[in-house]
């Protein structure tokens, strides 16, 4: 055994409203930067639908995650090393940016600056990247939103398969739900492995995959190896970006900005410890059903006497371990399971969670149009398919599912029962196997959903940095920078770099005085 | 000897060198966020073709050079005349030169017609695309003149003079140039020329081919320094 410990994250779709808050704060904190326009560390997808970039759930079109050779070891499913490196020179399964979507800005000015005409004057869109005029957008980042495309092109979401859909694309039984995405932070990362150059790398203290900016050297394999497209050629630095779990805010013990800057407060993040001696083996697991379970096997228990002894050894600090033990995570992903991995049949174990959302249901079943499983109503009968939902969270196997929406609708009866019916209903929690304690907990947390409940971060020891020297100099800093620590590479006369990262004026602005 | 001879072919080889050396270390020592390959394929892919042809092209040609000029007489005689040598040579090179000139062409057509690609090119990138493409033509033109002399001495001299120049003897290297056809010399001068612009370019991708990605597992963790 050898554990390593995890900030992990889980959201909580069922609160989910689609406000794309976390997107847009993200974006300005981490992405607001020339060549990283069209990327988005954070977006939120409407679902069903391709998502962005187009169809990245489609891994026969990527090749993203990894796949399970006869021989039962696996190994990405661009290639193994050999391909990997033969394919250096142009990569075939490389996203084009209109996949993404061409970045544009508009010609505000225009709107101050347009003569007297007898039309109102208009903010026309322009390419960011070649500076030109752009007709028409045919594609953003969120192209989809609130079913925005017609079923037919929605319809191609990988998660149908297996599925009757069309009956979806009627009006009566159409249905939706957010699904906000980043970087899954995985235990088995693919993009870590098919970096030729091993610029990405996993931290050991909290998890967090990173890419060495200095050490990348653009050779964009890892874009195609992550299936959840969430890495990013930056087009214009020449090196890939990827979301990097707001390190600098998680090491002062302070929630990734999607995290707190969530309207719905459906974000949790604590730690997770895990078995590193057992990740290759749970991420090879034959059926790719079983993937979710055999990665629920790798978390470790934070109160077992065994572990708490072995993670001494193993140098996790004392603050760690009281974390974990407080850990919203832990408790919904493993202690109650209603938190589920996305996509695990990509084997690559995914750190990022998600409760599954209820959807309309209730109010039908009371009036007796829907079945009844007791007290509780028939997650058979809610509006989101279950076989859909499960293609989404557990490869297609309903019963995980199942079992999270039932103890939701469990806790909701259970809560129920007792401020309205003044009766406590103790047999549903016995129907769905939760405890008393349990239950109550669980409305703690996802019903209050407090801010000291929900994130629950140790503070990373830099005081056992080993040279201190290199601490003192953190003081007085230049905190996170690109470039070479204060200089920033590309500022000024650079013979090496060229053209400076600085802003070129695609639009050209001029500054109105008022009379 | 002429002067100009000796200054071109003695003292600018060891010029172009040391830019190389020292420049790649500086660059790669102060300002590695700059160290790439530069990709732009995200912008526009239809450059696969392109890019694998003139890559495979070069690399054949690279490795042609290093072998043929750099194996001493004395030994590859035990295998090949040079005769045979020089036909090989012609014939392999040749064969790589217009593939890579195929793909050159292609490339150099992307990045002057495509605007997305132009936009964000730098007046490097131009650079190095032109002076490969003359560098290649001078290259496979020479094979062109070869044919007037099919006995290898040529290939020889310039052997000679590669020999020469690696093991510090300027004098005897640009002795052994000075006679051959102006087009090997053009040849020489513009190689060498790329190679004194090689660290302000994003040719220094080269230097960093991973070939140590074989020998390295697949997932790679970093660690806090800690107490001990």
């Amino acid at each position: 055994m050898k554990i390593r410990s995890q900030i992990g994250m889980v959201l909580n779709l069922d609160k989910c409203i689609g406000c794309h808050t976390c997107s847009v704060t993200c974006k300005n904190v981490w992405t607001s930067r020339e060549g990283m326009e069209y990327a988005w560390f954070n977006n939120v997808e409407s679902k069903p639908g391709i998502g962005y970039p187009k169809e990245w759930e489609n891994q026969n079109k990527w090749n993203g995650g990894w796949v399970r050779k006869a021989n039962g070891k696996i190994e990405p499913k661009i290639g193994g090393k050999f391909r990997i490196l033969a394919n250096i020179f142009a990569n075939p399964d490389l996203p084009q940016i209109d996949d993404y979507y061409e970045p544009f800005d508009f010609d505000y000015q225009n709107l101050q600056t347009a003569p007297l005409g007898s039309h109102q004057p208009t903010a026309r869109p322009r390419s960011v990247i070649t500076g030109k005029r752009m007709e028409k957008i045919e594609w953003g980042p969120n192209w989809e939103e609130i079913l925005g495309t017609e079923f037919k092109k929605r319809s191609k979401d990988k998660n149908f398969d297996n599925m009757q859909k069309e009956m979806y694309g009627e009006f009566e039984n159409t249905f939706m739900m957010y699904l906000p995405r980043l970087c899954e932070h995985c235990l088995n990362p693919a993009c870590a492995a098919s970096c030729p150059s091993g610029a990405i790398y996993k931290r050991e203290e909290d998890g967090i995959v990173l890419i060495d900016q200095d050490k990348c050297r653009g050779w964009r394999m890892c874009v195609s190896a992550c299936p959840y497209k969430k890495i990013y050629f930056n087009w214009k630095s020449g090196k890939s970006e990827k979301c990097i779990f707001c390190y600098p805010r998680i090491e002062a013990g302070m929630p990734t900005v999607c995290s707190e800057t969530c309207v719905g407060r459906i974000r949790y993040l604590g730690v997770i410890l895990y078995d590193a001696d057992r990740i290759e083996e749970a991420a090879s697991v034959a059926d790719e059903k079983d993937l979710y379970k055999k990665q629920l096997e790798v978390f470790l228990d934070p109160n077992d006497p065994v572990v708490i002894k072995q993670a001494k050894k193993d140098g996790i600090p004392d603050s760690v371990m009281e974390a974990a033990r407080r850990s919203p995570v832990y408790k919904m992903a493993i202690d109650w399971q209603v938190a589920l991995p996305l996509h695990p049949e990509y084997r690559t174990l995914p750190m990022v969670w998600y409760v599954p959302p209820l959807s309309p249901i209730q109010s039908a079943a009371e009036t007796g149009t829907l079945g009844h499983d007791g007290v509780i109503p028939d997650v058979d009968s809610l509006r989101i398919p279950l076989q859909y939902l499960a293609n989404l969270l557990t490869a297609g196997d309903i019963e995980p599912v199942k079992l999270a929406l039932k103890r939701m609708l469990a806790m909701r009866a259970y809560k129920r029962s007792i401020e309205v019916d003044g009766v406590e209903n103790l047999d549903l929690l016995t129907q769905v196997g939760l405890t008393q304690k349990q239950v109550n907990s669980m409305y703690r947390y996802m019903a209050i959903a407090n801010y000291e409940d929900r994130f629950v971060i140790p503070t990373s020891h830099k005081e056992e940095a080993m040279k201190m020297d290199e601490a003192f100099g953190e003081r007085g800093g230049c905190g996170f920078s690109f470039g070479d620590g204060c200089e920033g590479s590309n500022s000024g006369l650079n013979l090496f770099g060229g053209k400076k990262t600085k802003r070129r004026d695609i639009i050209k602005s001029v500054q109105i005085w008022e009379e | 000897m002429s002067n100009l001879n000796f200054i071109l072919y003695g003292v600018y080889p060891y010029i172009a060198f040391i830019v190389l050396l020292v420049g790649s270390w500086i660059r790669f020592d102060t300002n590695q966020y700059s160290w790439k390959a530069s990709s732009s394929q995200l912008l526009r892919g239809n450059m696969r073709m392109a890019s694998v042809l003139m890559h495979l092209g070069v690399l054949l040609i690279l490795g042609g050079h290093f072998v043929g000029l750099l194996t001493p007489e004395s030994i590859y005689h035990h295998v090949i005349s040079s005769q045979a040598k020089q036909l090989v040579a012609m014939t392999i090179g040749g064969l790589a030169g217009v593939m890579m000139l195929v793909g050159l062409l292609m490339l150099i057509y992307r990045r002057l017609t495509d605007e997305r690609v132009r936009a964000n090119s730098r007046f490097s990138d131009v650079l190095v695309l032109f002076l490969l493409l003359i560098q290649l033509l001078l290259g496979l033109s020479s094979i062109v003149v070869s044919t007037h002399h099919l006995d290898g001495s040529v290939m020889v001299l310039l052997a000679t003079w590669a020999q020469k120049t690696v093991t510090w003897q300027p004098m005897e290297a640009a002795e052994a140039i000075s006679s051959v056809h102006i087009i090997y010399k053009l040849h020489v001068f513009f190689g060498l020329t790329l190679l004194l612009v090689f660290p302000f370019t994003r040719l220094v991708h080269i230097l960093s081919v991973p070939i140590w990605y074989f020998g390295r597992n697949y997932q790679i963790v970093r660690r806090k320094q800690q107490y001990r």
